[in-house]
C-alpha cells in the first residue's frame, strides 16, 4: 500500500551531492512531492526533508540506497504519525483586497496566518501549517484575486527524543572505516 | 653515513616546500599509492597531465588504448587480477563520455577503477566551451564517488580520498574531473597523505557475534544446506576461509558467475554455477534447499530467476558487506552485515560437521543428467560443426584450468563459464551485471598487465570482437601475449538462441556478414589462424598457447548452436529446461 513518507536526510554540505540524492529516487521511479534543504544545527552539515509517496518496502530500500552514498551520514525515515511538519505559505493579494469590504483581517485571524506587509499595491500574508491548512486559506483568498502565492517543501521533526548527535554516534560505532 | 642522512632529509624538506603544479601533483600522487600502469587517452583538456607523465616517464607505465572505453575495461581487467585499483586517464567531453560504459560496468560489479578526466578551465564551465561535458553530473549514478577538482592544491586530498573510496568496502569505481587551470596552477607544500577515514562514509560494518551465532545455529541445524559462494569472497581474499568452512561442514557450494573461482571447481563439494545458463543441480537444488547461506552476492535476477519462486523451502542467511543488498531482492532470515573474511573466520569458530551425504548424491543424481543430456553433447559433439563448448574445454585442458580466462558477453561467455574449469583464484574477468559486449578484448590487455606471470585467454565472439576491435592495435603497440579464442558463429549467438527459443525464429538483425578476420589481425601485426575442422582444433590450440606474443585463434563453430541448460525469463530456478 502507497503512503506518504518523509524522509530527514543528513548530508554533507557537498556540491552535487543533492543531484546524487535525487537521482536514487528517480532510478526508482519515484516523483518528489517536496524537498527542503538546509543547514542543520551542526556547521556544516544539512537535512534535506523529502516527502514521497509510495510503499514500505520501496522506501526501506530507498533509504538504504541514500545512505549508501558518500556525503550521507544518515537516512530517517518516518510516516506521517511519528512527526510534527510544517509548511510555510505565502499569498499575495492587490491591495484592493483591503477595500472590497470583506474584512480579510478576520480571514487571516480564523485562519491563524499573520499580515506580513502591507504596500501601496499589494498585501502580503503568511501561514504556516499543514498543507491542507495553506490550502484552505488559499481557497478562502481566492475571491480577492491572489497575485501570486507560493509554499514551502515540508520541514518536520520526528517525535522521538533521541538527538541527532545520538543517532550518529549509534553509526559511527557500527563501522570502522579501516579493514582490520 | 650521517652525511648521506642528512642528505636525504634535506631532499625531503626541499620536496616539501617544492612548488609544483596541478598536473605535477596528479602523477606524484599516483607514484606515491605505488600505481604502476595506467590506461588512457589523451586530449586537450588533459595534456598539462600527460606532459607531467612524460616528464615522470621512468615510474609510470602508460598503455595508449584505442578508444576511451578500452581504456576503462583495461583497467577493470587490471583490478580483477592484479587486486589493485585501475587507473585511466581520459580528456574532457567525448573523452569523458565514452568512459560511461566502463564506469557503469564497473560499479555494478564492485570493480575498483579510478578515472582522472581533464576538464576545461575553471571559469569556462558551463559556457558550452570546446569539449566540455558535465562528466560529473552524467557519471554520478554509476560511480561511487566523483568530484570535480578547479583548484590545485586540493589535487593530493582528492586522489587519496579517490583510493581510499574506490578500494574500500564494496569496491566500486571512481571519478576525478580536474579543470585545466587547476592541471597548471603552480602550488607550494605539495604533500601525499594517505587517507583513512572519510566522514560520513562507512565501509566495513562491525561484525554483530548476536547474527552470527544466530547463522552457526541455522547451519549447524539444516539438513538440506547449499552455500552460493559470491564475488564478495574473492573480493575479501577469503578463499581459504570458504575451504575451511566447506570442509569444516561439509556443505555443498554452488558460486554466481563471479564467484567460479573462489572456489576450487575440482572440489568434491562443488555442485557447479548457479544462474540461468548455469548448471542443473544448483539451480534445482535452491528450491528444495532448508537454508541457503549466501556469501559475498547479491542476487541478481540472472542468479534467482523469478524471486517469488525462489528458495521457496529455505531459509536464508546472507553474508554481505552492504547494507543496501540485505533484503533488496530476496528477504533474509539472518542477515550478517560484514565482509566475507571476517565472518567466515568467525563462522568457522561456531560450525559442525554434518552429514550430507545423501543431499549431495541427489546434485550428483542432477549432475549425471545434466552430463548425459547437454555436457557430453556439448564437448564431444557428434555432429560435423566445431561448438563453442568443445573449444573452451579444449583449452581448458591444455591449460590445466590454471589461465587468466576472459570472456566477453553472450554465448562465449556462458560457454567460458561453463566449460573453463578454474583451478585458481581471481581468475575470471567477465563483465557480469551489465553484460557490456565488446569487454573482453580489452579487459584481457588489463588482465595480462595485471599479472604478467600468468596466461591470459579471452573468449570472444564475432560481435563483440567488432565492438572494441581497435584494441588488437593495443595488443601490437605493447606486444601483449593474449591468447583471443574467436568464436565466430557468424550471429549474435545468445540474442539470437533468444529469437529461436521465445520469438518464433525471427532472426531480427542477429545474422553477420563479417570480414576477414584474420586478414584484420595480421594488419594489426598478431599472429592469427583460423579453423573450420575438428581435427585442427587440438593443435591449433596448443600452437595458440606456446606462442610467445599475442595470437589470434578463430574457430568457426555451429552457427544454430544454445547455452543450455537455460532458466527462461520469468521462470523459477526450479523450472531450468535442458533443452528446447
Amino acid at each position: 500500500m502507497e503512503k506518504l513518507y518523509t524522509l530527514n536526510i543528513v548530508t554533507e554540505n557537498n556540491i552535487g551531492l543533492l543531484n546524487h540524492v535525487t537521482i536514487v529516487f528517480t532510478r526508482r521511479h519515484l516523483n518528489i512531492r517536496s524537498i527542503t534543504a538546509s543547514e542543520s544545527k551542526i556547521k556544516d552539515i544539512y537535512t534535506y526533508t523529502i516527502v514521497v509517496k509510495t510503499t514500505e518496502e520501496l522506501i526501506g530500500k530507498v533509504a538504504k540506497q541514500l545512505e549508501k552514498l558518500v556525503g550521507v551520514y544518515k537516512v530517517f525515515v518516518y510516516e506521517d504519525h511519528e512527526l510534527i511538519h510544517q509548511e510555510l505559505a505565502l499569498y499575495k493579494l492587490p491591495i484592493s483586497a483591503i477595500k472590497s469590504g470583506i474584512n480579510i483581517e478576520e480571514i487571516v485571524r480564523e485562519h491563524n496566518a499573520r499580515i506580513l506587509d502591507i504596500e501601496t499595491e499589494y498585501i502580503l500574508i503568511e501561514k504556516t501549517g499543514h498543507k491542507e491548512d495553506t490550502q484552505k486559506l488559499l481557497k478562502a483568498l481566492q475571491p480577492f484575486g491572489v497575485l501570486q502565492f507560493i509554499r514551502s517543501g515540508r520541514v518536520a521533526m520526528a517525535k522521538p527524543m533521541k538527538s541527532l548527535d545520538e543517532h550518529l554516534m549509534e553509526k559511527e560505532n557500527a563501522y570502522t572505516y579501516n579493514d582490520l | 653515513m650521517a652525511t648521506s642522512t642528512q642528505t636525504t632529509k634535506e631532499k625531503k624538506e626541499q620536496q616539501k616546500t617544492k612548488t609544483i603544479n596541478g598536473a605535477q601533483a596528479v602523477i606524484q600522487s599516483l607514484i606515491n599509492e605505488d600505481v604502476k600502469t595506467i590506461f588512457g587517452y589523451p586530449g586537450g583538456a588533459i595534456m598539462p597531465i600527460y606532459d607531467a607523465l612524460y616528464q615522470n616517464g621512468s615510474k609510470l607505465k602508460h598503455i595508449l588504448t584505442r578508444h576511451e572505453q578500452g581504456a576503462t575495461h583495461s583497467a577493470q581487467g587490471f583490478a580483477k587480477t592484479s587486486g589493485k585499483p585501475g587507473i585511466v586517464f581520459a580528456t574532457s567531453g567525448p573523452g569523458s563520455t565514452n568512459l560511461v560504459t566502463g564506469l557503469s560496468n564497473a560499479m555494478v560489479d564492485s570493480t575498483p577503477i579510478i578515472c582522472i578526466t581533464g576538464q576545461v578551465h575553471s571559469q569556462l564551465l558551463g559556457f558550452d566551451a570546446f569539449q566540455e561535458t558535465d562528466i560529473v553530473g552524467i557519471s554520478m549514478p554509476v560511480t561511487k564517488w566523483n568530484y570535480q577538482v578547479t583548484k590545485a592544491e586540493e589535487i593530493p586530498e582528492a586522489i587519496a580520498k579517490a583510493f581510499y573510496i574506490a578500494t574500500s568496502g564494496r569496491p566500486g569505481p571512481v571519478l576525478i574531473d580536474i579543470t585545466k587551470d587547476a592541471q597548471l596552477q603552480d602550488f607550494e607544500n605539495f604533500e601525499y597523505k594517505k587517507i583513512t577515514k572519510v566522514p560520513s562514509y562507512y565501509p566495513y560494518p562491525k561484525l554483530n557475534m548476536e547474527m552470527l551465532r544466530e547463522a552457526a545455529n541455522l547451519i549447524n541445524n539444516a539438513k538440506k544446506p547449499l552455500i552460493l559462494a559470491g564475488q564478495g569472497i574473492t573480493i575479501s581474499d577469503a578463499e581459504e576461509e570458504l575451504k575451511t568452512f566447506v570442509n569444516k561442514t561439509g556443505i555443498p557450494v554452488a558460486a554466481t558467475l563471479f564467484g567460479l573461482t573462489a572456489f576450487p571447481s575440482r572440489h568434491p563439494l562443488f555442485v557447479g554455477m548457479l544462474g540461468m545458463h548455469g548448471n542443473y543441480a544448483p539451480n534445482i537444488k535452491t528450491n528444495e534447499a532448508d537454508l541457503i547461506i549466501a556469501i559475498g552476492m547479491r542476487f541478481d535476477d540472472r542468479v534467482t530467476g523469478d524471486t517469488s519462486r525462489y528458495a521457496t523451502n529455505a531459509k536464508i542467511i546472507h553474508i554481505e558487506i552492504d547494507a543496501a543488498e540485505i533484503d533488496k531482492i530476496i528477504k533474509t532470515d539472518v542477515a550478517v552485515l560484514s565482509d566475507a573474511k571476517k565472518a567466515l573466520i568467525k563462522l568457522n569458530e561456531l560450525v559442525q560437521k554434518n552429514n550430507f551425504d545423501k543431499w549431495l548424491t541427489e546434485f550428483r543424481e542432477l549432475e549425471n543428467i545434466e552430463i548425459k543430456t547437454v555436457i557430453n553433447l556439448d564437448i564431444y559433439p557428434k555432429g560435423d560443426e566445431i561448438k563453442m563448448a568443445e573449444v573452451v574445454h579444449e583449452v581448458s585442458e591444455q591449460t590445466n584450468g590454471e589461465a587468466i580466462a576472459v570472456t566477453d558477453v553472450g554465448q562465449n561467455q556462458m560457454m567460458a563459464a561453463r566449460y573453463y574449469k578454474f583451478a585458481s583464484p581471481k581468475s575470471i574477468v567477465t563483465s557480469g551485471g551489465l553484460g557490456t559486449m565488446g569487454f573482453g578484448i580489452p579487459a584481457a590487455i588489463g588482465a595480462q598487465l595485471g599479472r604478467p606471470d600468468r596466461q591470459t585467454v579471452v573468449f570472444v565472439g564475432d560481435g563483440g570482437f567488432q565492438m572494441t576491435i581497435q584494441e588488437l592495435a593495443t595488443i601490437w603497440h605493447y606486444k601483449i601475449p593474449i591468447k583471443i579464442i574467436l568464436l565466430n558463429n557468424s550471429c549474435l549467438g545468445m540474442v539470437r538462441q533468444w529469437q529461436q527459443l521465445f520469438f518464433d525464429k525471427r532472426y531480427a538483425c542477429t545474422i553477420m556478414t563479417n570480414p576477414d578476420f584474420i586478414k584484420i589481425s595480421e594488419g594489426f601485426g598478431l599472429e592469427a589462424k583460423k579453423i573450420t575442422e575438428r581435427e585442427d582444433l587440438k593443435k591449433s590450440v596448443s600452437k595458440m598457447l606456446e606462442a610467445e606474443g599475442p595470437y589470434l585463434l578463430e574457430v568457426a563453430v555451429e552457427k544454430i548452436d544454445n547455452v543450455f541448460p537455460m532458466v527462461p525469463g520469468g521462470a523459477s530456478v526450479s523450472e531450468m529446461m535442458l533443452k528446447a
